[in-house]
């Protein structure tokens, strides 16, 4: 081949591989754009309604300027805290069966690809479950109704991280135990669970960041109305419904009220994953 | 033990155990680890118990409007409450559409993402850029929503729309008037939202190609992009449309934002600018304020539809997935 050709055909390839290496690059730059627009738009027009009232007063009726989400606030809070109560044992325990318990057996694979297949049905979905099985046997919306909705949603994430963080744990640690005359349950329990309890916080946390900005299935489980209450059996209000209502209303007073509760989750959720990943960095645990 | 020391009334108690129990001990059978492996598999066994009853219990939901309307539930457009008329067409078209364009849009765009945070990405690079993908995928379906409302509805209408109009309008696509919010909004903020799926899986199916084949390219001669398209791609190909797979799921059932952006109106066109409606939409607005059992039904058929249509993709999804990366030669 003469060099002039060959040379003309190493520069078109290596123009090629210019031009994937600059869309790849551009596709990054394109992809986390919408986070940083997300973020600046929810600070920028959140920041103006951030008052002391937003956070201690209940909402004003229409016309009025002023009011705040408190009894929306109390509500996530609430219904968040009983879907952690269902949610994180139920996950760890499952998770503690699937990293101790099911390797290789046939029903630990079955339980593994079920909860995959769990995290992936769409949240609607276990609302219309919850509302079935919960709200028509209760006789109405309420607040634990949202709590149970949440909890499903959250016993994936908790399970799959618990196994995996538990697979981390070196099999001597167990067997050091064992060695010593401890019985196989406080082997996992005391040593195996103890050691992969950064691990295991960091999926609780995310997975708590996940369900407290959960709408979908809290619509017709925990419902949502104006007025304060801590009662389990009662209907309750939360910020990503009380968001969404506003949302969809024609008050400008409104939408400067969904943003500034957008604003707070938002935080919350940063928050919230901020320290997941500090968790991870604090132990040097490998993810 | 230390614990019947400090607490002797129990430890009298435990002296005086039942006589089954003391014959198992003698013969090594430990009750206590047999007992927490029990506990652990029936907690284990939650994930599947509540597939399957959420399967059970959208059936029995459903029902009425199952053998009321059979499968013309599937292609009729009526739909209306008061003569008692349920037919999907509308919803399951915008559910589609919409979700296949944010594939079009986010498919692209999540493995060049992928791409570069494992191929080419400097490391104190991919860290922090993996870090922002998996935080858009942590923002709050409602937050989407609302910014798709008053932010990117409003650009789409002043900037895009009129653009895309202009300079392809003669696709059936892009006719009418830019209203902003519609079907590409929709798409647009479902592209958004599906994107960190599609790109953190693909990346970990990336990171399981072997390190050796990547070596065998480039001793070869081959330029870098040339080694991803011929190597690093087809090895991990299945893995990858596992991750889009992924991602339709999450597409197809994904309600707050879509339900805010799309514009709710039960209307079947191809054009992008029109409003249209989905499913998951369409059970969030009249779900809660049903009042016949025939309505309660039908919207709980497309749940089940819904949640039928999701499992498979999610089951397939995840076998593809699982291939590619127990695939021998997987590094950690």
């Amino acid at each position: 081949m003469p060099a002039a050709a060959a040379d003309l055909g190493y520069r078109r390839r290596k123009l090629v591989d210019r031009l994937a290496r600059g869309f790849c690059i551009g596709a990054t730059a394109l992809a986390v754009l919408p986070l940083f627009l997300v973020l600046y738009y929810v600070a920028e027009k959140g920041l103006a309604g951030v008052s002391w009232d937003f956070f201690t007063k209940m909402p004003m009726p229409v016309g009025e300027t002023g009011g705040g989400m408190k009894h929306a606030l109390m509500g996530t809070l609430i219904v968040v805290a009983v879907a952690s109560a269902i949610g994180i044992p139920v996950g760890i325990l499952a998770g503690i069966y699937l990293g101790e318990f099911g390797q290789g057996g046939k029903f630990g694979q079955v339980v593994r690809f079920s909860a995959d297949v769990m995290a992936g049905i769409p949240s609607i979905t276990v609302g219309l479950f919850v509302y079935a099985v919960v709200v028509l046997t209760m006789g109405s919306f309420s607040a634990l109704a949202g709590g149970i909705a949440l909890a499903i949603l959250m016993i994936p994430t908790v399970m799959r991280t618990t196994e995996e963080m538990l697979k981390l744990v070196p099999a001597h640690l167990r067997e050091a135990a064992l060695a010593l005359g401890a019985p196989k349950r406080r082997a996992i329990w005391r040593v195996a669970v103890r050691t992969a309890a950064p691990g295991i916080a960091t999926g609780v946390v995310l997975a708590i960041a996940r369900i407290s900005g959960e709408t979908a299935p809290l619509l017709f489980t925990a419902l949502g109305k104006d007025y304060f209450s801590t009662d389990l059996g009662k209907p309750i209000a939360t910020l990503p419904v009380q968001i969404y209502n506003y949302a969809i209303s024609p008050y400008d007073d409104w939408h400067q009220q969904a943003w500034t509760a957008a604003l707070v989750l938002v935080f919350m959720v940063l928050v919230f994953n901020l320290a997941a990943r500090a968790l991870v960095a604090s132990r040097g645990a490998k993810r | 033990m230390s614990s019947n020391e400090s607490a002797p009334a129990a430890g009298r108690l435990r002296v005086r155990r039942a006589p089954w129990l003391a014959w198992l001990r003698r013969h090594e059978v430990n009750v206590g680890d047999g007992l927490f492996r029990m506990v652990t598999a029936v907690f284990a066994a939650s994930a599947v118990v509540l597939i399957a009853a959420m399967a059970i219990e959208l059936v029995m939901e459903s029902t009425p409007s199952l053998s009321k309307f059979g499968l013309s539930f599937l292609w009729s457009s009526d739909w209306d409450p008061v003569a008692e008329v349920y037919g999907a067409l509308p919803y399951i078209f915008g559910t589609v559409m919409s979700s296949l364009l944010a594939l079009v849009i986010a498919v692209p765009i999540a493995l060049g993402v992928a791409i570069f945070l494992v191929e080419l990405a400097p490391r104190p690079l991919a860290r922090p850029i993996g870090f922002m993908v998996e935080l858009l995928a942590a923002v709050p379906s409602v937050v989407y929503g609302l910014w798709g409302i008053f932010v990117l509805a409003p650009w789409l209408r002043e900037h895009l729309e009129p653009f895309l109009a202009h300079t392809l309008g003669w696709l059936p696509f892009f006719q009418g008037k830019a209203r902003g919010i519609g079907m590409l909004c929709g798409g647009v903020v479902l592209a958004i939202m599906i994107l960190p799926t599609i790109a953190s899986v693909s990346r970990d199916v990336l990171r399981a190609v072997p390190a050796a084949q990547r070596e065998g390219a480039l001793a070869l001669g081959a330029t870098r992009w040339e080694m991803i398209r011929a190597v690093v791609l087809p090895y991990a190909r299945s893995g990858i449309l596992g991750a889009v797979i992924l991602g339709l799921g999450r597409a197809l059932g994904e309600t707050m934002a879509i339900t805010m952006v799309i514009g709710n109106r039960a209307e079947i066109s191809w054009s992008l600018f029109k409003l249209g409606y989905s499913m998951a939409s369409v059970i969030a607005n009249e779900f809660a304020e049903a009042t016949t059992d025939l309505h309660l039904a039908a919207l709980a058929e497309i749940g089940l539809l819904l949640f039928g249509v999701t499992l498979l993709l999610n089951m397939g999804a995840r076998i593809l997935v699982w291939r590619v990366s127990r695939l021998p030669g997987e590094k950690k």
